[in-house]
């Protein structure tokens, strides 16, 4: 389920639930069997390179070595008063907002046409929306940058916009179709037989339904866009998102531990979004059993 | 006589190049409970999504009430519906589900919670306003959407194979509370089944679908006692049939040849073919006797050996093999005194009888196209 997929920007939460798993039988059995090896093997090399962040960044020294100097949090000050890293971080704010928002209404649309309309190739349509997906983005960079500049346009946050929503809405699509194909379509025949309008069955009981999934789209949107590089790279123009400008700082030496520091906010801030996503999600309506 | 609640007027529904309905032509009467009855993938579905709103007609029109309602959309038409799986809101309670429609009532907050109790009482679940749709039962879900739809004073309410998901004991009590309510409220139910069965228990009239066209229109006793057209007879029931050329008509009574039964007479008010023609001859398996020697009768009267039985209780089935047909005939009795002999009958010669009342006469294969 594409659902389930937006729950895998919450890798962190599945992995969770496998640990515990190795624990619970760990305990029981007392020993841990090849697959609970093979578990922990994994999550340990997801997660050491991402440890890595916080501990260097509280370290007193400027050159990312063992041993470790002494605690310091200097770095995170010296964040604060980066100009530069601001700007990129809130110019990366506003598209990844702006993105999430317009692909998931985009989303919502296309989802509903798929889904509950008769249509003539439909199969061909979604693959044809599905198509930015594989297509790698340094050629999709190249291409949105060639035909911006054929047009005239300057590039800015908006052209960056653009590129991302290119990219967005196909896993927009993903998620909310498969939402929406959960539902029962006589739901929102049963709120159009008791007198609602279209737009009253929208909101009275489409959107409550396929809320959690709206929820989803926005967050795999948002950290889409929030940290995409390559097309950011070639159409921001001098307006620099936050991954283009940490990739701009990395040829400093005395900025990488600032950098990390950022990272390390970065980490914490998306495992919190990513809990709360997914405890949204399963606070959500449950669908099967309404389905008999 | 008081006009139809009602009038469905030549209605056609083609979806691409297969028709779905074909030439609808009918009324319903205000206070019916009113049957649509056939396979699936007959029309009868389709149908009721036009009353409703869901589907727009190719051709012909629709009056509700009075009102030509052919292409008016689901929200402003005095019907309401229950939906086969009844589409329960799942992110609202029991009593907001009932409210959902009462937005625009103008009903106070307290007349609406009033309004709420009334339901569940009438639907036997009260206080269950609190509850959400995920801890009801199937029976209980059913309820509710009735009462959805009910608290809106439809002129019509509309029913689409409702008793469909339930099983077979709750789906006989819902029956009875179905007929017992649409009698308490008074309202026209326009009911979707393919059960034969259930549209008997229930219905005042039954349409009959095959194939998009409306065969039969009938009240169920007609429908089963004295069926228009092979098919109907053969849908509605077991309906043994037999080849027969007529061979008199006079006073009512039919008398005719058979391959299969030899001899044979029949009441009827009209000859079912001309004088020398075939017609078809059909018997209920419950309109037979069975009697283990010869009776001595030469009319309404046939020899056969008995076939594998089935114990149905309160009733028995048998097959009995006629010579010279393949087909068995199809013998339902009630399990009275020496029921158990004639289950351990298998391979006994049997003699079969039968009123000159019981059979009914229909037209021959070529006037009714073999189904």
């Amino acid at each position: 389920m594409a659902d389930r997929r937006a729950g895998t920007n919450g890798i962190g939460v599945y992995a969770a639930d496998g640990r515990e798993d190795v624990v619970v039988r760990g305990a029981r059995r007392s020993r841990l069997n090849g697959f609970g090896v093979y578990a922990v093997a994994y999550l340990v090399f997801l997660y050491l390179p991402v440890a890595v962040l916080p501990l260097f960044s509280f370290n007193d020294s400027q050159y990312v070595t063992f041993p470790l100097k002494g605690f310091t949090l200097k770095w995170y000050y010296a964040l604060a008063d980066s100009q530069g890293l601001l700007n990129g971080f809130w110019n990366s704010v506003k598209v990844a907002v702006s993105v999430s928002v317009l692909s998931t209404v985009l989303g919502i649309f296309a989802a509903k046409a798929v889904t509950r309309y008769r249509m003539r190739g439909r199969g061909g349509l979604i693959g044809f929306i599905m198509v930015p997906l594989v297509i790698p983005e340094i050629i999709l960079g190249i291409s949105l940058l060639i035909t911006f500049s054929l047009g005239g346009v300057a590039l800015s946050l908006v052209t960056v916009g653009i590129g991302h929503l290119l990219l967005c809405v196909p896993f927009s699509m993903l998620v909310l179709i498969s939402r929406m194909e959960g539902f029962d379509p006589s739901m929102e025949e049963a709120a159009r037989d008791l007198g609602e309008n279209a737009w009253g069955t929208f909101w009275r009981v489409t959107f409550p339904i396929i809320f959690p999934g709206i929820v989803a789209s926005l967050l795999l949107t948002f950290t889409i866009s929030f940290d995409e590089f390559v097309l950011a790279f070639f159409l921001c123009g001098t307006d620099a998102t936050l991954p283009v400008h940490i990739w701009s700082q990395l040829r400093f030496p005395e900025k990488l531990p600032s950098v990390l520091s950022l990272g390390a906010i970065i980490v914490v801030a998306s495992t919190i979004v990513v809990f709360t996503a997914e405890l949204i999600r399963r606070g959500g309506v449950q669908l099967t059993p309404s389905r008999l | 006589m008081p006009a139809p609640i009602i009038t469905i007027s030549h209605v056609f529904k083609d979806f691409g190049s297969v028709r779905a309905v074909n030439d609808a032509n009918f009324e319903i009467e205000q206070g019916e409970f009113f049957s649509l009855l056939g396979p699936s993938g007959c029309g009868k579905t389709t149908l009721l999504r036009m009353l409703a709103g869901f589907e727009v007609p190719t051709r012909g029109s629709i009056h509700i009430d009075g009102r030509d309602v052919t292409v008016v959309p689901p929200n402003h038409r005095p019907v309401n519906m229950v939906f086969q799986n009844y589409a329960i809101f799942p992110h609202l309670n029991v009593a907001s589900n009932i409210a959902f429609g009462m937005r625009k009532s103008g009903l106070s907050k307290d007349e609406l919670a009033g309004r709420i109790e009334e339901m569940l009482e009438l639907i036997r679940l009260p206080g269950y306003g609190e509850r959400t749709a995920m801890e009801l039962s199937g029976g209980q879900r059913q309820r509710v959407a009735l009462a959805r739809a009910l608290i809106k004073q439809p002129k019509v309410l509309l029913l689409d194979e409702p008793l469909g998901a339930l099983d077979k004991k709750l789906r006989e009590q819902m029956q009875i509370e179905l007929r017992q309510l649409q009698q308490q409220v008074g309202i026209t139910f326009v009911f979707v089944t393919h059960d034969q069965e259930e549209a008997l228990t229930l219905s005042d009239r039954i349409a009959v679908m095959s194939q998009g066209d409306v065969l039969e229109i009938s009240t169920p006793g007609e429908l089963y006692e004295a069926p228009g057209s092979r098919f109907v007879a053969d849908f509605i029931g077991t309906m043994n049939f037999f080849d027969c050329t007529l061979s008199e008509f006079g006073n009512g009574m039919a008398s005719a040849t058979s391959a299969d039964l030899g001899r044979v007479h029949a009441v009827c008010d009209a000859p079912p073919a001309a004088i020398g023609e075939s017609f078809v001859l059909g018997i209920r398996p419950e309109k037979f006797q069975l009697a283990f020697d010869d009776a001595g009768a030469t009319e309404n009267a046939v020899k056969g050996r008995m076939g594998p039985s089935a114990y149905l209780g309160d009733r028995s089935h048998f097959y009995v093999y006629l010579q010279d047909r393949d087909e068995p005939v199809s013998v339902a009795l009630p399990n009275l005194a020496k029921s158990l002999e004639r289950i351990s009958g298998a391979g006994q010669d049997v003699w079969l009888t039968w009123p000159d009342d019981a059979a009914v006469l229909l037209p021959g294969e070529e006037q009714t196209g073999r189904q």
